[in-house]
């Protein structure tokens, strides 16, 4: 069956919630990829956004985390306090995955949702960290979705809004935030991880038809190319779940 | 006039004259697309008022048509977008581009555990949210600006080590300084005369908004009478004593969405993010719909029947079932 890269960057993060996992999500593709998993292969997880909604019905794709469609039926109906607590509770924050976007990204998973640019006269405002910062500051594991793109992969952000590894694999403890950071990036062209070690990012898998050099030529850094393999395409009941079933109008897809 | 007075109901234009000023520190509450206070907002745009000191968390519809009115000169904000409509707020952006408008970037939980500073009468609340970040180490607001306005700290944040040692398994933490605006604009599904608010769905940070401020108006969808919202009060968030008028405008979020009665209008938005885009057209915008209409009703008129029925919420949901939102 034919797919488009957003179906296959949906599909891939979807594969990587696991049933009892409390998903995160931010506005747009982490959205569907979340309403993905819970028909696929996480009916279990939990939804939940930053605006303070828990297990919502989803019965409609939101356009944003204050839809109202993410206020329906759910388990609890806070605030942000509340949600932003979640995160941080010494129980349930431990299993709570992160879902990011952004404009610019390093190779530690650092992230820049706010300005390209100086940032005292930026040549491109963006909206801004929202809750970015605090979801990438507290969540022990996160996935990042990025267009593959030279001026999206960078050697140096120009703000840095979210904390991935920082500097390394002592980025995080130094800084004096909690462990965790992004486990892995998924692009239109690849999946990226972080090795355990030295916590830069490598290259874990490519899209069928992509050559691991072709990625490497999309970012201004170079990182360990050795492990691709290729990624599995999604499969013709994953492809129907999202299109017929996610995201019948196409508002993200 | 007493918050302890009990029957706060006023009209619109009466409410801003009496508590939002040129110049004045100002919040509003909803989140992006939702419960943005917009009747409130189109009037004080309507009145001419500059030079705001606007304080919000994620706002969209609301911030973006404050400042592309030209009534906001500071902003301290964590998010300025709406959604699909428009990613990152389009007449924001441009401002910021512009050098027009002066910004303090802070995170979404950073603002609300301001106005919760705010609101609980402590100068400052620590969070672990942005160690390491630029949001601790780039200040948007110069020393001269910080010292030269007695309503600002003299500092953005201060990261400072764990004093509790290691307790907590925290080595460090940054503490956010209270935000106490003059005045906070929010929209709820109902309150009473006297301003007991009850809100459907999430509450974002409002009622932190609605706390921290020295004076509170309030528009509701739902005037309640006598006192019928000291039935089941345990679903009202926000109590009559912090709230200083209370104004009835039906569709008062328009066209943001109120949970429980209608949803956001993407005509609207996205008619709305095409004229942002230009400077031409943004004016012709402003001179239809905002200052060419007499007041929120007007606005509602000129939409028209059909359109606001297509976005009617539908009484399972909460929201317009199988509204078109291309």
């Amino acid at each position: 069956m034919e797919y488009t890269l957003r179906e296959m960057m949906t599909v891939v993060a979807a594969r990587e919630i696991k049933n009892d996992d409390i998903v995160f999500c931010g506005t747009g593709i982490s959205m569907l990829a979340a309403m993905a998993a819970k028909s696929i292969n996480a009916p279990d997880c939990v939804i939940f956004f930053e605006t303070g909604a828990i297990d919502a019905a989803l019965e409609e794709i939101p356009m944003a985390v204050a839809d109202s469609r993410v206020m329906y039926h759910t388990a609890s109906s806070g605030g942000l306090l509340d949600a932003f607590a979640t995160m941080q509770n010494p129980t349930t924050g431990q299993k709570v995955i992160g879902i990011l976007g952004a404009a610019q990204i390093d190779i530690f998973g650092n992230l820049n949702s706010t300005v390209i640019g100086d940032y005292f006269s930026p040549k491109t405002r963006f909206s801004g960290s929202g809750g970015g910062c605090d979801v990438a500051s507290f969540v022990p594991r996160s996935m990042i979705f990025m267009q593959h793109e030279k001026r999206k992969f960078v050697k140096t952000l120009d703000y840095l809004t979210s904390p991935g590894h920082l500097d390394g694999p002592d980025g995080r403890r130094k800084a004096g935030l909690p462990a965790g950071g992004p486990e892995l990036v998924i692009t239109n062209m690849a999946v990226m991880r972080f090795d355990d070690t030295t916590k830069e990012m490598y290259l874990d898998g490519v899209y069928p038809g992509i050559e691991p050099e072709a990625v490497l030529e999309q970012m201004q850094f170079s990182v360990d190319i050795s492990r691709a393999r290729e990624v599995m395409p999604p499969s013709a009941d994953e492809l129907n779940i999202l299109r017929d079933k996610c995201d019948p109008q196409r508002l993200i897809l | 006039m007493s918050k302890l007075v009990k029957d706060k109901v006023m009209p619109l234009k009466k409410a801003v004259g009496a508590y939002v000023h040129d110049g004045c520190h100002m919040a509003i509450g909803g989140f992006t697309i939702n419960r943005n206070p917009m009747a409130a907002v189109y009037t004080i745009i309507r009145a001419g008022i500059k030079d705001l000191h606007l304080y919000v968390h994620s706002n969209g519809q609301g911030v973006d048509e404050l400042i592309g009115a030209g009534s906001v000169s500071k902003v301290e904000i964590a998010y300025g977008g709406s959604g699909k409509f428009a990613a990152t707020c389009i007449r924001f952006r441009k401002a910021i581009e512009k050098g027009t408008l002066q910004v303090e970037d802070y995170s979404n939980y950073q603002m609300t555990l301001r106005f919760l500073a705010g609101a609980m009468g402590v100068p400052f609340l620590p969070t672990r949210s942005s160690l390491g970040s630029d949001i601790v180490d780039k200040w948007g607001f110069s020393e001269n600006l910080r010292r030269s306005d007695p309503k600002l700290p003299n500092r953005k944040l201060t990261v400072l080590d764990n004093p509790f040692e290691d307790w907590g398994n925290t080595e460090k933490v940054v503490l956010v300084p209270a935000i106490t605006p003059d005045v906070t604009l929010l929209h709820v599904q109902q309150a009473d005369r006297a301003g007991n608010c009850r809100m459907d769905g999430l509450s974002f940070a409002d009622v932190e908004q609605a706390k921290a401020s020295r004076h509170l108006v309030v528009t509701c969808e739902e005037l309640m009478e006598g006192d019928a919202l000291h039935e089941n009060a345990h679903h009202n968030q926000i109590p009559f004593i912090h709230v200083d008028a209370v104004v009835h405008v039906p569709f008062g979020a328009y066209p943001t969405a109120c949970y429980q009665h209608y949803d956001y209008d993407p005509v609207y938005l996205k008619a709305y993010a095409v004229a942002a885009r230009d400077d031409e057209k943004y004016k012709d915008y402003l001179d239809t719909y905002v200052y060419g209409v007499a007041d929120h009703q007007a606005l509602i008129e000129r939409i028209g029947t059909e359109r606001m029925e297509s976005i009617k919420a539908d009484p399972r949901t909460g929201y317009a079932a199988n509204l078109d939102r291309r």
